[in-house]
């Protein structure tokens, strides 16, 4: 019965849930209520693991609250009720896109689009440098302009930066030095 | 069976490395699709990453899904996103079962800090090449002013945002589109 509920719930979630991880959690939250399935401090920390380790973070959470309720078999189930709309939705409109793509009308609408997801990638780049190169909550309390600069990570990033254009190494490669020197040099 | 397989080992090694939400794989799709593999050009993927932002699910695995899709069919499609979800499934079954006490050790916090940073360096420069195959001309950049605005400060919703820009370009771009096709 609590594996029904898992894969209603993770299925509906998948339905519904627009724009990534993140928008999961009011659904996420109310299903976890209703059935009881975790604590809010439970839910909190759930959140925080999911952020923190690799992978899709909609995924990590699935996988860690189908964990909860059902060992193994919940997980699977809950990773698999997530993605299985998202995966028919996604076949049937990749092909009729690759029938469709060279038409006016959906080639303006892309050109329109395009511009706009460029930033909306740009604005989630932005949020993760609010709490990543600042420390705005620091510069409210002291309001010491210096506060709000965490000049080590700035340090780090314009290095990375510039390294980065100039020789192209795989992303793993900046991944795993940035882990080294943030372990090191206590970020 | 060879490329179905690869699929799977290139979206699993893509999952194990993205830190953050869809667009933190960014980076990492740009360098193994675009580069390494070329199962897609650098254009392709925005629009499949755009879709993905547009329709129902998780923006990374219904970019995977796709792009398995577009390589390999049905199948292609499987791979790529039992390849991506895979990672989770091992990692987070493993922390669940009683290693989330790693999460709270000094040293693990500081790498993931560090790793942080690597992501906004990583996804800023995806951003800039992006930006050069999207932003064509002084409305692109109007577009792409007017989201970044609406977005970071007065938290529009994405589905109206991206409703608003699939309108704006039909009209103003339909009519050029057709010009060029005669």
């Amino acid at each position: 019965m609590i594996y029904l509920e898992v894969c209603i719930t993770f299925f509906t979630i998948g339905l519904f849930s627009i724009g990534g991880g993140l928008a999961t959690l009011p659904l996420l939250q109310e299903a976890v209520e209703r059935y009881q399935w975790l604590t809010n401090q439970e839910f909190v920390d759930m959140i925080a693991i999911s952020q923190s380790t690799p992978g899709p973070i909609g995924i990590n959470m699935a996988t860690y609250v189908g964990f909860n309720t059902g060992g193994i078999l919940g997980a699977l189930l809950a990773t698999f009720s997530i993605i299985l709309p998202s995966f028919i939705i996604i076949i049937i409109i990749a092909h009729f896109f690759m029938k469709f793509n060279e038409q006016p009308l959906v080639r303006s609408a892309f050109m329109g689009l395009r511009p706009a997801v460029t930033a909306l990638i740009a604005a989630a780049c932005f949020e993760v440098v609010k709490v990543s190169l600042v420390h705005i909550e620091q510069y409210v309390e002291t309001q010491e302009l210096l506060q709000l600069f965490d000049i080590k990570a700035i340090v780090l990033f314009l290095v990375l930066f510039i390294t980065m254009n100039k020789i192209r190494k795989h992303p793993i490669v900046y991944i795993i030095i940035a882990a080294v020197i943030g372990g090191i040099f206590q970020f | 069976m060879k490329e179905v397989w690869d699929l799977f080992i290139t979206f699993f090694r893509i999952g194990l490395f993205t830190f953050g939400g869809g667009y933190a794989m960014l980076p990492l799709i740009q360098k193994e699709v675009v580069e390494s593999k070329k199962w897609a050009t650098e254009q392709e993927v925005l629009d499949i990453y755009a879709i993905g932002q547009s329709t129902p699910g998780l923006i990374a695995v219904n970019t995977s899904t796709f792009l398995g899709y577009k390589r390999k069919g049905i199948l292609g499609a499987a791979a790529s996103t039992l390849g991506i979800v895979t990672p989770s499934l091992i990692i987070i079954m493993l922390i669940a079962t009683g290693l989330s006490y790693l999460l709270d050790y000094a040293i693990v916090k500081h790498m993931l800090a560090g790793i942080r940073v690597a992501v906004v360096a990583l996804v800023l420069n995806a951003v800039i090449r992006m930006w050069k195959s999207s932003v064509k001309d002084w409305i692109g950049i109007i577009i792409f002013a007017v989201t970044f605005i609406a977005v970071t400060l007065f938290n529009f919703s994405m589905i109206l945002v991206v409703a608003c820009a699939i309108v704006l370009g039909m009209a103003i771009y339909l009519r050029k589109v057709k010009e060029q096709n005669q």
